[in-house]
């Protein structure tokens, strides 16, 4: 990683309709930067603003305000320079349905400059068994796999993944998070947005977390996760003859017998319910001890606003 | 790294992309029955049944239905494959996510559209090839009195009925609906683009309407090239015929002028929400 900004934007805005009260504003003063070999993911509700701001990073749609450059260029005005060194999964993108896979790639090879073997971007999306079949039969993971193929088809430089892995079954999800990072260690930029959080965690060097068009936290996962209080639960024996004491900087609630403590300083309170409970003998049931995740930071943005969570919060719901 | 890229991307040839799309296409039109139809027998089913009806299969032999054999095909050709296929592939492809997903990659807008269009525009090209061989070979057809107005008929009336077809798709939500969204198109130019019957013979402000449509000014084009007959009769010569000329193509500059403004304004490259 070196510290020349492959992704640079700078307060950037972008609205819908018309000025004053009829348009929508949908990106709000977005700032942020993002390095060579870097995966940077945004994050956030439905309408948050992530596709809005990706479309503008990928040249698709001129900002209303503020200013961005991929690898130095302006992707709107030089979008033929700087395409060429881009790769794009769009939230939604079609392949004509009579079309086989092998020919939606030649197709799209065609229209590179420097592609590599379709069936070499077919195989190492996992569709490499599928080339012969029609795209309209294909599954719906399938197609999100298709759409990763002809990104890397171009050996892009810089990769923007709007949801790459939005309905895929837990292997081929795991499949393409072992190519993603395969891609980052050939020195690909990757710009992502995902609804799994599970996955940022995974993957992401730093996030982003936005909402209502603005980015409210970001950091490394563990530095945005460490925004939120760590938990400490356990149950009190039946014998316990005192309450928790108070501890300092530590917000405890109390349900009959089970106690939820929370705390900005997860071992010093850990060590002193420890130390109070070795001194009275007591043995805690259930303990359990954690950091925030980014679950919890991701939820408490969410929850600011009273708008309607909808993330998928394990990769796994998918499965079923 | 990125060196490399930079020497092989040099090295594709020109044009690549359109070819890539138009290979794609070409698939397409193929594997869709309706299109085919619409494309390889219509025209020629509809220019043979008109000239039947109209009674010039009788001078086909003496040659002067030679050119109007040409030049019907030629019209269908325009209307059929080039503007009506090319309203259902358009509207198809925006709303399957196609031209969305084109635009995501290297071509550009009009590489896009021309690629979308190249193979109904191939198969227009080639009926009137086969049209004017035929009218040559079988019907004893005169060599064309100016081959370049022939061209530039060609030229100039597939650019403005591709431009049509965009704009006609931007306002088509569904393919289905195509089948209405160009009746207007369609029709004006079968009752007033001269193929029916004679302009001159209609009311003035009828008379100026048909005179206005592209399709109109193709003919007079293509009679001018073939016959050298000029579009309110009268035989002209080859430095006479340029002349005559003049009116048909700026008429038709206009319309690609026009409808390049409009495509650029209303076409959409993605479904409306």
């Amino acid at each position: 990683m070196d510290d020349t900004g492959i992704i640079t934007v700078r307060d950037l805005r972008r609205r819908y309709g018309g000025p004053g009260g009829r348009g929508f504003e949908a990106v709000r003063g977005v700032t942020f930067s993002v390095c060579r070999g870097e995966l940077f993911a945004l994050l956030g509700t439905n309408g948050a603003g992530k596709t809005s701001t990706m479309e503008m990073l990928e040249g698709l749609a001129p900002p209303a305000r503020g200013t961005v450059r991929v690898l130095g260029c302006d992707p709107c005005r030089d979008r033929a320079r700087v395409r060429r060194r881009m790769g794009i999964v769009l939230q939604e993108g079609g392949f004509p349905a009579d079309l086989t896979v092998a020919e939606a790639g030649r197709m799209w090879a065609g229209t590179l400059s420097a592609p590599r073997p379709v069936p070499e971007a077919l195989e190492l999306a996992g569709l490499g068994h599928r080339a012969g079949v029609a795209v309209r039969s294909l599954s719906g993971g399938e197609r999100r796999r298709l759409d990763l193929a002809m990104a890397i088809l171009g050996r892009p430089e810089v990769l923007f993944l709007d949801e790459p892995t939005t309905g895929l079954d837990p292997e081929s999800r795991r499949r393409t998070w072992r190519l993603i990072r395969e891609l980052l260690g050939s020195g690909t930029t990757i710009m992502l947005t995902t609804h799994y959080l599970e996955e940022a965690e995974e993957l992401a060097d730093r996030v982003a977390i936005m909402h209502q068009g603005r980015i409210v936290r970001t950091g490394t996962p563990a530095e945005v996760a460490a925004s939120q209080p760590a938990r400490i639960s356990f149950e009190l024996p039946e014998d316990a003859r005192e309450p928790v004491p108070e501890m300092a900087g530590t917000r405890a609630s109390v349900t009959g017998r089970s106690v939820l403590l929370q705390t900005g300083d997860l071992q010093r309170t850990l060590t002193a319910l420890l130390g109070w409970a070795n001194s009275r003998d007591l043995v805690l049931g259930a303990l359990d001890a954690r950091p925030a995740s980014l679950q919890e930071a991701f939820h408490a943005v969410a929850a600011s606003s009273g708008g309607p969570v909808t993330v998928n919060d394990s990769a796994e719901d998918v499965a079923a | 790294m990125s060196a490399g890229i930079v020497t092989m991307s040099s090295s594709r040839r020109p044009g690549h992309r359109v070819a890539a799309l138009f290979r794609a296409e070409g698939v397409l039109l193929r594997r869709n029955r309706v299109a085919l139809l619409n494309a390889l027998v219509l025209p020629a089913a509809l220019a043979g049944w008109l000239i039947k009806a109209s009674g010039l299969d009788a001078g086909l032999s003496r040659g002067m239905g030679a050119a109007m054999l040409v030049m019907l095909l030629t019209a269908f050709a325009l209307l059929l494959p080039v503007y009506y296929n090319l309203v259902t592939a358009l509207v198809a492809r925006r709303e399957q996510l196609v031209l969305k997903r084109l635009r995501a990659g290297e071509s550009t807008d009009a590489e896009i559209l021309a690629g979308t269009a190249a193979p109904a525009v191939a198969v227009a090209w080639i009926q009137v090839a086969v049209a004017a061989v035929a009218a040559v070979a079988v019907f004893g057809m005169n060599r064309p009195a100016n081959a370049l107005l022939v061209l530039a008929a060609l030229i100039l009336g597939t650019a403005v009925f591709v431009l049509l077809a965009a704009v006609t798709a931007a306002v088509t939500r569904t393919v289905e609906m195509a089948q209405l969204t160009t009746v207007p198109v369609l029709m004006l130019s079968f009752a007033f683009g001269g193929l029916l019957f004679p302009l001159s013979g209609l009311p003035g402000p009828l008379r100026s309407l048909g005179q206005a449509l592209p399709l109109t000014r193709v003919l007079d084009l293509l009679r001018l090239g073939l016959t050298g007959t000029a579009p309110g009769g009268g035989h002209l010569g080859l430095a006479a015929s340029f002349g005559a000329a003049a009116v048909p193509v700026l008429v038709l500059a206009a319309w690609i002028a026009a409808g390049g403004w409009a495509v650029r304004r209303w076409f959409r490259w993605e479904p409306r929400r």
